[in-house]
């Protein structure tokens, strides 16, 4: 067998500075998420929740459609919220215990790469997939929204509210790529993001509120609130919670705009650093 | 090409209680192929792992070409080809496209990346396989891609941890051929094997280690200048499985043996001092014991016989 004919000179080679790595495997990791079945599979989910709420809207027009403001409030903050924590399972779930399960890791970690590098190429990649299905949900959204109120009538709260949205996602994301450094097995990663943020929050969320009647601005579940809250009336734009009674009579809180953007960005920081120290030190035993 | 140098200092590896790596010094400089020899658990891949980052050190470091490998990660690999532990390529990904994204984080020149994947393609015999997606390839053509990945960059030292193990007997020749051909050009290649005819076969030099600890480390052919006449070895084989307690008991402590390797349940492998003389006595001794011997053969291997000698005196 022959050797190879095209050898490179040891100058030619010159590894990348760990920014445009990052770069060049986020676009391998975008293109493998997109290639994926997974993907598709959470397209036709979305696609799948838009008709629903499509179906809802159509029959109910009565109520959810007498003004654009309530009508995006619905269907908007009824849908959002899922399509972003599905994303967040399905592209970032396994994204750091799949490269230990799978042994993928074992090719990647064997080049001259940082391993924070593979983690925010990996964490870019799987916020850009996901907010893919944010826009097509939103498309689907607008669709509606022109259907019953007319192409020029989206009202500016639809962008504050896609911003709130997408800095949720990030905050979802981190947390699952926390979660997903934990553990060297996917299923862990899927089941904990899928509780947590579907469930646990909330229910954590109405405890701290409804028990010990503190100011849930710990709990990311709180912060979401903001993201459906924005096209309505009783709006707090503020950085503190407003406080009601609730159906039985509850202390119940609502975040104002900033806290919730501040709790989200918290939230981000907090656990994709803490995800990323965790992947510095595991160990590929 | 300059050829590359590993230096191993110190390194030592604790799993809890469990010491995997007790401080292991090995130096290796050249244009040459070392075979990385010892039995399952020796600490053979695990030390391939600390010298790739893959885990970290208790105690001690390694370095790739001076680079420190602890220190530097990412400069100390750089010329380094690296496969461990057989890694899956992600599955749709085809050949071409797992290579050019390798290429491109390596960092070999856009204009010389398409020529250079197709000549590793060619070395390792899949170059019609380029546009295929990997998921739907078997096991030893993905190690035969994972390869092609540790050779893209043409690197100076490539660092191989078990290349043939879990493929079939065409797939682990196939492998085979492909690292003899690598030592065609000038690289340190650092192969770690359990299977003595592959090291035989393949390398220039021999590191042996067991329980994590260094036994020696020399060329192949001093090993085999070592073993001296009235030294020997014989394959044994029964007509039923063997109970442990007999090989390590009973026929351990016959006359002349110094060693004894299960090669299955039903075949040992024994070494011996005292020449043909002993043999016979062993041949009578073992038939006496009426445990069902129906062939015994003598074993050729110099390489087996220190093999088999340190690590069952567990030296």
């Amino acid at each position: 067998m022959a050797t190879p004919t095209v050898a490179i000179p040891a100058t030619h080679r010159i590894v990348p500075d760990s920014l445009p790595q990052v770069l060049k495997l986020t676009r391998y990791q975008l293109r493998e998420y997109l290639r994926s079945r997974r993907f598709l599979a959470l397209l036709g989910i979305v696609v799948t929740i838009g008709v629903i709420l499509s179906a809802v809207v159509g029959h109910f027009r009565g109520v959810l459609v007498s003004d654009n403001l309530s009508f995006y409030g619905n269907f908007w903050g009824s849908g959002v919220y899922l399509v972003i924590v599905l994303s967040a399972v399905f592209f970032g779930g396994d994204a750091i215990a799949g490269e230990f399960q799978n042994k993928t890791g074992y090719f990647l970690m064997g080049l001259p790469i940082r391993r924070s590098t593979v983690y925010v190429a990996k964490f870019i990649a799987a916020f850009l997939a996901s907010t893919a299905m944010v826009l097509l949900f939103l498309v689907i959204l607008v669709g509606n929204g022109a259907f019953y109120f007319g192409g020029g009538l989206f009202p500016w709260q639809l962008a504050l509210s896609l911003v709130l949205a997408i800095a949720y996602l990030a905050a979802v994301l981190g947390a699952t790529f926390l979660f997903s450094s934990l553990f060297k097995t996917s299923a862990y990663g899927f089941v904990l993001t899928a509780i947590l943020f579907l469930f646990g929050f909330s229910i954590l969320e109405s405890l701290v509120s409804g028990l010990i009647k503190i100011e849930p601005w710990m709990v990311i579940s709180y912060a979401q609130s903001t993201i459906g809250g924005v096209f309505f009336s009783t709006t707090n734009w503020g950085f503190h919670g407003t406080i009601s009674a609730g159906v039985f009579g509850n202390t119940m809180y609502t975040a104002g705009i900033g806290e919730g953007i501040v709790i989200m960005v918290a939230y981000f920081l907090v656990t994709a650093l803490l995800g990323l120290f965790l992947f510095e030190r595991e160990e590929f035993s | 090409m300059a050829s590359g140098s590993i230096r191993i200092a110190g390194l030592t590896k604790r799993f809890g209680s469990f010491v995997a790596l007790d401080h292991l010094n090995l130096t290796l400089e050249g244009s040459k192929c070392v075979g990385f020899l010892g039995p399952n658990g020796a600490g053979k891949t695990t030390a391939l792992k600390l010298l790739t980052d893959m885990i970290f050190p208790t105690e001690g470091e390694c370095e790739i070409n001076g680079i420190s490998v602890q220190k530097e990660r990412k400069r100390a690999l750089a010329d380094a080809g690296v496969l461990i532990e057989s890694p899956e390529i992600y599955p749709s990904m085809t050949p071409n496209e797992a290579l050019e994204m390798v290429a491109d984080l390596r960092g070999v020149p856009a204009s010389e990346r398409k020529d250079r994947i197709q000549a590793v393609l060619a070395e390792v015999k899949m170059a019609d396989w380029g546009n295929q997606k990997v998921g739907r390839f078997s096991k030893g053509m993905k190690q035969r891609i994972n390869i092609a990945a540790a050779l893209v960059h043409d690197p100076q030292v490539v660092i191989l941890d078990e290349p043939s193990t879990g493929l079939d007997p065409r797939g682990m020749a196939e492998v085979r051929t492909i690292v003899r051909d690598l030592k065609k050009s000038d690289r340190l290649i650092f192969m770690s094997s359990h299977i003595l005819s592959e090291v035989t076969e393949i390398c220039d030099e021999v590191a042996l280690i067991d329980h994590g600890k260094l036994l020696f480390y020399d060329t192949l052919n001093n090993v085999t200048a070592r073993v001296s006449e009235g030294h020997g070895s014989v394959d044994v084989v029964f007509a039923r499985p063997l109970p442990p307690e007999v090989a390590s008991g009973q026929i351990r402590t016959l006359t002349g043996v110094t060693g004894i390797l299960a090669l299955s349940p039903d075949r040992l492998r024994i070494g011996f001092d005292g020449g043909r003389a002993i043999q016979e006595k062993l041949l009578e001794s073992l038939v006496g014991m009426h445990l069902g011997v129906v062939s015994l053969t003598e074993s050729e291997s110099a390489l087996e016989e220190v093999y088999l000698s340190r690590i069952s005196r567990g030296d």
